[in-house]
């Protein structure tokens, strides 16, 4: 057994620390935030030249491996510098998804510009009421000829107003609830028809409410086979769900490390706040968290490495979901609770934190659902 | 013991509750319902509306203008204000300036302040707080010295709620350094528009500049604004907190909210078919809630019922701070539950008065997450939890 970091996984680690280091502090990326597209597309060209775009990618698919502890890894430390470039969005979901759905050739057509950091995407799943059920599609596609007619609404999408290829969940057959007769298409974010509706999100990252209406993309745009696409959305947004769950991990360890600096330096009643025991159980208990959240990350992410069926993947995914997003709340409620009037301010970044792993809380399925998942399974 | 209101209570009750249905705006309460912030002008007037009935003031004596309801009248009128969203007075003239210049003021005093705040003429701002004392407020560094007629006051005060709209401020400021720091502090009334003040806002997590900070420098006050004697404010502030702390524990607004989530829980899709009211995690958090809630209305019940036997609020009080705070914090995280990814969007302009754009998500579901941003102020102000918990140590248990 060897939990360490192979040598590989340290250099991710290290070129992530760098970056950041470098050229990611607080305020530059509240700058890229306030920017018009807001993230940064220097910044996205220097990830495709150290290969960060490869890593959720396996060998077969050109890309670093595909490995979910690697891509925990790295996500771990996009989380402590709240990185708000769109790795999920692009890279993870819809990347991963043409990965898993698509045919040979629309694989080779998209990965490698992804890989380059030549094409954004969108991937548009989750509806405004099929709240975290990712069979809940009523987003419906109709044959009409060569072409295929696409309606409906979807929310929640990340990097939809910077992305050139929108892809796009929609039923072709079945009820809103099955998970028969689901496809993918990929659609240009251009067509006619299509209405974006962007806003930031809590954690700065760029997301939008899409409206499809009649449009018309070919037969050709659609990923692999008509209607069977579920289990690749499942097994794809399982990817996303470990890897956010790593980034929630880093952003947790960087809520716990300066609420721990903090208290040493903040000084009331003649003395470092530290030293008062109720907040030092209540700081140890913030490390005991962040500790158990880590733990069952790495196990979800070897779960998915490993050779074991889906069911027993799934649910190892719902449980990290579920611990960490309990040690969300608990964490970064604590860290602002114990930094006191300075933790509620806009200025410091104690509360972008705390405002990052809440949305983590929600993306994918909040604590509730994936436990819930976890003893349905 | 018994709970139940008498019958002339009873009819006070419906007495209060027609009042606030016929003269509470309508659009005020759609605002609010919609997760919008009135506005200073649309507090102002709602206090206005309150004071012409002459329900302004319930905890002031009669002599000032209060209303002279008793103990349970008081509890019967805060639970229908907050039943129904009426905003509260703002606190810091109603609930906490003017309790001390009742008690400790000239008369000259009394006569100038009090008939303004209870008719809403003047809007005040607290400046206890400074960046180095929050917790240990009694180390608080803002001077003022003597000189002649005047005392000139110099330093910082910050998290000073509204003060952008303030025309006052009452400040605990330093006026000896050689004694203890609890006997060197003065209760000190100052003119906002005073030379030498400028006020800079602090954006807090949920995008608005709720709170300041705001700078001395060299800002002449006449000595005439002195509340009492120099060098016993913190005895003054001492008082006032006690009272700050009387109904904070927001039972009526707390129900309110919990109406409010089952409503929005019966029209949320559980995305299953369903609606969330039959999501068993979300019902079973929900039924805590209530319970807490219920066990809290009890608790204050009880501290009501000694209070009308003429007890002083004693460091019980501290219990409701806590609950009340820590239970308002649980239901914000059940509205962000209920929003999912609804909550995400920040879009702090649409909650604005008169936001023209396209609003994002359905109802104010993208208000959830902000609220519970801004709430975790709840646990912090006020005499932060920890101290609540330190004081029921010490001052009721003798640790
Ligand atoms: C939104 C908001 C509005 C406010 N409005 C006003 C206002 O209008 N006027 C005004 O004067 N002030 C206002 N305040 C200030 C508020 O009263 C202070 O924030 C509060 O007293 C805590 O002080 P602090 O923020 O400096 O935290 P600190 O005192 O530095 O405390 C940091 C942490 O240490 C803990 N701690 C401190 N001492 C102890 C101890 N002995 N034992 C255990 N734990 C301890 C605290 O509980 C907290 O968790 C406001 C604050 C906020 C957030």
């Amino acid at each position: 057994m060897d939990f360490s970091n192979t040598e590989e996984q340290q250099m991710l680690q290290e070129s992530v620390q760098k970056f950041v280091h470098k050229s990611y502090d607080f305020d530059t990326r509240n700058k890229i935030i306030d920017s018009d597209k807001g993230y940064s597309e220097e910044n996205w060209q220097l990830f495709a030249e150290l290969g960060w775009l490869t890593v959720p990618f396996s060998e077969a698919d050109g890309g670093f491996g595909g490995s979910a502890v690697d891509l925990a890894v790295m996500m771990e430390e996009f989380g402590k510098a709240m990185l708000v470039e769109p790795f999920i969005a692009t890279a993870v979901l819809s990347g991963g998804l043409i990965s898993a759905q698509g045919s040979a050739e629309q694989k080779a057509e998209i990965l490698p510009q992804i890989m380059e950091g030549k094409l954004q995407l969108a991937c548009a799943y989750a509806e405004p009421g099929s709240r975290y059920n990712l069979a809940n599609i009523k987003t419906t596609a109709v044959a009409d000829g060569d072409s295929v007619v696409i309606n409906g609404d979807k929310t929640a999408v990340l990097n939809a107003s910077n992305a050139e290829v929108l892809v796009v969940v929609a039923r072709e057959s079945g009820e809103a609830t099955d998970s028969e007769g689901i496809s993918v298409f990929l659609v240009d974010a251009a067509s006619t028809g299509i209405s974006i509706h962007a806003y930031a999100n809590v954690d700065g990252k760029k997301a939008a409410e899409i409206s499809l209406k009649d449009v018309t993309v070919p037969a050709s745009a659609r990923l692999g086979s008509a209607a069977t696409a579920f289990s690749a959305l499942q097994a794809t947004i399982d990817r996303a769900t470990v890897a956010v769950s790593g980034e929630a991990v880093g952003a947790m360890e960087a809520l716990l490390h300066k609420t721990v600096e903090y208290s040493k330096t903040r000084k009331q009643f003649g003395t470092a706040i530290g030293t008062f025991q109720a907040l030092q159980h209540r700081m140890a208990d913030m490390f005991i968290e962040c500790q158990l959240a880590r733990s069952i990350v790495i196990m979800a992410a070897m779960k998915l490495d490993s050779g074991d069926n889906q069911l027993e993947k799934t649910k190892a995914v719902s449980a990290a979901k579920s611990r960490v997003g309990k040690a969300i709340r608990k964490v970064s409620q604590e860290a602002i609770q114990i930094h006191g009037g300075i933790g509620m301010t806009e200025e410091l970044d104690v509360g972008h934190l705390f405002k990052l792993v809440t949305a983590v809380e929600i993306m994918f399925g909040n604590t509730d659902y994936h436990t819930e998942r976890f003893a349905s399974l | 013991m018994n709970a139940d209101f008498t019958a002339e209570e009873l009819q006070f009750e419906q007495e209060v509750r027609e009042f606030l249905q016929n003269d509470f705006p309508a659009d005020y309460r759609e605002k609010i319902d919609a997760g919008i912030r009135l506005s200073k002008e649309e507090l102002v007037h709602w206090q206005k509306i309150l004071y012409k009935k002459g329900w302004a003031a319930p905890n002031w004596p009669v002599e000032y203008g209060g209303t002279g309801w008793t103990a349970t009248q008081k509890h019967i009128f805060a639970t229908e204000m907050g039943l129904i969203g009426a905003p509260e007075p703002v606190p810091f003239g109603m609930k906490m300036v003017a309790p001390v210049i009742m008690a400790y003021g000239s008369d000259e005093q009394k006569q100038r302040f009090l008939p303004d705040i209870l008719e809403s003429n003047v809007w005040w701002c607290q400046g206890y707080s400074e960046p180095n004392s929050g917790s240990d407020l009694a180390s608080l560094k803002t001077s003022a010295v003597r000189d002649g007629d005047e005392y000139v006051v110099n330093g910082s005060k910050t998290w000073n709620t509204y003060g952008q709209y303030a025309d006052w401020i009452f400040c605990l400021v330093r006026t000896d350094n050689s004694v203890k720091k609890q006997e060197g502090i003065s209760f000190l009334l100052i003119d906002m528009k005073s030379p030498g003040i400028t006020l800079k806002p602090i954006v807090l997590l949920d995008g608005h500049a709720e709170v300041n900070e705001v700078f001395f420098d060299d800002v002449r006050v006449s000595a005439s604004n002195l509340i009492g004697e120099e060098n016993k404010g913190w005895t003054y502030a001492k008082v006032l907190l006690t009272h700050e702390r009387t109904n904070i524990s927001g039972v009526p607004r707390g129900k309110r909210r919990l109406a409010a989530l089952k409503r929005i829980a019966s029209n949320t899709d559980d995305g299953f078919g369903g609606n969330m009211m039959d999501n068993t995690a979300f019902k079973k958090k929900l039924a805590e809630a209530e319970i807490e809630l219920q066990a809290l209305e009890y608790s204050e019940l009880r501290t009501l019922a000694a209070l009308s036997v003429g007890k002083a609020p004693g460091p019980e009080s501290s219990i409701l701070k806590i609950v009340g705070t820590e239970l308002a914090q649980l239901m914000d995280e059940l509205f962000v539950d209920l929003a999912g990814y609804h909550c995400l969007p920040f879009v702090p302009e649409q909650f604005e008065d008169g936001f023209q754009g396209e609003s994002i998500g359905p109802g104010n579901s993208a208000a959830a997450a902000l609220t519970y941003f801004n709430n975790r102020k709840l646990s912090i102000f006020g005499g932060s939890n920890e101290i609540q918990r330190n004081i029921i140590s010490k001052a009721v248990l003798g640790l």
